[in-house]
């Protein structure tokens, strides 16, 4: 036999990469669809938790309608964050996806993708109906959404960044939340801010454009500084 | 070709093993043996470049290695403890997951070939968390048959096979190393690898 | 080889960047008092008293120099992180692990300072002002990376990990201090805002200069302590430091 089937496989490209992983834990996602649901349940439960503590004034609920909408969306998303690597991790999946010949930021944009479309996505979709609870109408719930839609895949991409620092560590789940809720200061910011812009009657593209901003810049880098670290871990 | 020159590792501040040097020419084996903890996973782990040596170094086809250097990673098979599988998927989805990771084909007949040369089409379409050890062991095995890279690095590959595995095993290894592939691997058991067959280096 | 480059990776050893740390100490501690001598006696006794805020504006000589270390010391933590992970070099990440507890002391300060200004100033302890929300998040960011590398035994992957974690703090402190300021406006206009300090008199711009590089000097001084002892600690398997401990008792 030749030596032609000896020979290394050619250097992966990185949208193979990215499609491999994304159809892999799309479908492992799928087959255990419990999973799915906890996450906007977690959602809703955060979000009637806030006028049951602060009453149901609707002026009230009116105003702080935008930051309990993003804030609780923020803390859901923390809670599936652990599972992005974790699970990879234990079972020696990482190690080969770590050691494939397709570039490492590539898969793992691949994984976070496929985590935002089971989490961030259905959560900024659901969003508008939770609003109607706090008396958001029309045009701030689109903006809300949208919103949502921009931000969350920022909220997965940084929180990928954390995720693959802490793997691992026992202090895990609490500690992983102290490193990132600095880091998602400007997107509550600029997404709840959007929706109290459009509630003030001025527009929201300042707001809308940043997060998409944030977006694009988490979506180069934070791919590559997660990939440092689930090295680091690794090793 | 794959070289060793004065590698030493250590893990936390232990000093794990010191000035380990060997050599290896296409179509030959390096047998790892030696206690629990002496390190066998760490050097094929650097082999891999999963780490890096605290002392010495690699060399593959003549390059200084790296940790996760492209040329590594496009030239070495390593499989290592856990069997790296997906209880929600069935074995051939797996295999299929794993060849593909690694750029290998993976149509319905040569991944069917594959697990059936590690007698494993009865449990084609089982998920993996009903298999047994053996059974997990073989189907992570079977992307030795899909995926084709000069350098094979297993840790415990015999581990939880029985005689027929650790059959199918050397079968696989000695068909490798026919074509000039190069292997290191650290097992507890003997290989029925047929006498003289593979070097060894013993560890601590 | 030019003279000057070998001299300073000579000192790229923590045994012997040991030694030099000692003296460097020494030196920075002195020169840190002299300036803060001087500059407190400025700042409290010899500068007016403010028209408005009477003599409660004092405390800015603290609290101002504190933030400013603040961020300088995240600034510099974050370089020796990324030396660190460039030349893969163990004393460059004993250096950003000795700087962090500084530079959160100096980020308490800021914020507790600010407080006991505020209180007398303006009428409340905490205004959420931009400034001072934006130093509590950065006391977060260095809570964050001293919980990071605590809870990582291999120390080598305490390094790399709490490495990342600070440069990928430092690309988005500015993006944070921008959001805030933009929250900031929005909700609060231009009311309360502890940058409305007094109108400066040169003698007070002097008093803070003065008290800035004490703050400077002070840190520099801490962390050569703080480092050498990290470095007996993780280097106290070498035959140097086993001596060294010997030697001291």
């Amino acid at each position: 036999m030749t030596d032609a089937a000896l020979q290394p496989a050619s250097d992966g490209g990185a949208w193979p990469g990215v499609a491999w992983a994304l159809r892999r834990d799309l479908r492992l996602a799928l087959r255990s669809k419990a999973e799915l649901g906890v996450q906007l349940l977690f959602y809703t439960i955060i979000v009637t938790l806030f006028p049951l503590g602060i009453g149901a004034d609707p002026a009230l609920l009116h105003a702080l309608a935008s930051g309990v909408l993003w804030v609780a969306a923020l803390l859901a998303s923390l809670l599936s964050l652990p599972r992005l690597f974790a699970v990879d991790f234990a079972d020696g999946t990482l190690e080969q996806i770590a050691l494939s010949p397709y570039p490492l930021p590539a898969l793992i944009s691949g994984k976070i993708l496929a985590h935002w479309l089971t989490t961030g996505a259905p959560l900024a979709l659901l969003s508008p109906l939770l609003a109607l609870q706090f008396g958001l109408q029309g045009l701030e719930l689109a903006v809300l959404a949208l919103g949502l839609l921009l931000g969350t895949p920022t909220l997965s991409l940084l929180g990928a960044v954390g995720a693959a620092l802490t793997l691992g560590l026992r202090a895990g789940g609490a500690l992983l939340a102290l490193l990132i809720l600095p880091l998602y200061v400007p997107i509550l910011i600029f997404g709840a801010g959007a929706v109290e812009a459009m509630r003030a009657g001025l527009g929201a593209g300042a707001e809308l454009s940043l997060l998409a901003a944030a977006l694009l810049a988490a979506g180069v880098g934070a791919p590559l500084a997660a990939a440092a670290a689930v090295r680091i871990a690794l090793d | 070709m794959l070289e060793a020159l004065a590698l030493s590792a250590r893990r936390g501040s232990a000093a794990l093993f010191d000035a380990v040097s060997f050599r290896l020419e296409p179509g030959q084996v390096l047998l790892l043996s030696g206690p629990n903890g002496s390190g066998k996973t760490t050097l094929l782990r650097i082999a891999a470049g999963l780490t890096e040596c605290a002392g010495g170094w690699l060399e593959w086809r003549g390059v200084r290695t790296a940790p996760f250097d492209a040329g590594l990673r496009s030239a070495a098979l390593f499989i290592g403890h856990a069997p790296a599988l997906k209880d929600d998927f069935t074995a051939e989805e797996n295999l299929a997951s794993l060849a593909s990771l690694h750029g290998a084909t993976t149509d319905h007949a040569a991944l069917v070939a594959a697990l059936s040369v590690w007698s494993l089409s009865g449990q084609r379409a089982l998920p993996a968390r009903v298999l047994s050890q053996g059974q997990r062991r073989r189907t992570s095995l079977a992307r030795l048959q899909l995926v084709s890279r000069p350098l094979w690095l297993l840790d415990e590959p015999a581990a939880a096979l029985d005689a027929a595995g650790a059959a199918t095993l050397a079968d696989t290894l000695t068909a490798h190393l026919a074509r000039g592939g190069i292997a290191v691997i650290a097992t507890h058991q003997d290989l029925p690898l047929g006498a003289g067959v593979g070097r060894s280096l013993r560890l601590a | 080889m030019n003279s000057r480059l070998v001299n300073w990776f000579r000192y790229a050893s923590p045994a012997s960047f040991f030694p030099l740390a000692g003296r460097l100490a020494v030196w920075f501690a002195v020169a840190a008092a002299l300036l803060a001598g001087v500059g407190l006696w400025l700042g409290l006794v010899v500068a007016p008293s403010d028209a408005q805020q009477g003599d409660a504006y004092r405390i800015i000589f603290i609290h101002v120099p504190a933030a400013w270390m603040s961020m300088f010391v995240y600034l510099v933590m974050a370089a020796w992180c990324a030396m660190s992970l460039t030349f893969n070099a163990r004393l460059s990440a004993m250096m950003a692990q000795a700087l962090a507890p500084t530079g959160a002391l100096f980020t308490v300060i800021a914020l507790w300072t600010g407080a006991l200004w505020g209180r007398p100033a303006w009428g409340t302890y905490w205004a959420w002002d931009a400034r001072m929300t934006s130093e509590l998040i950065l006391l977060f960011l260095y809570l964050g990376y001293m919980a990071l590398r605590q809870a990582i035994d291999d120390p080598r992957r305490a390094d790399r990990a709490s490495a990342v974690l600070a440069l990928v703090g430092v690309v988005n402190v500015p993006i944070i201090y921008f959001s805030v300021q933009w929250w900031n406006t929005l909700h609060q206009g231009a009311s309360v805002s502890l940058t409305a300090a007094p109108r400066m008199a040169t003698i007070m711009l002097t008093a803070m200069l003065l008290m800035a590089f004490a703050a400077w000097f002070y840190a520099i001084a801490v962390t050569m302590v703080r480092v050498r002892a990290i470095i007996l600690e993780r280097e106290r398997r070498t035959a140097w430091a086993g001596a060294f401990a010997g030697a001291a008792q």
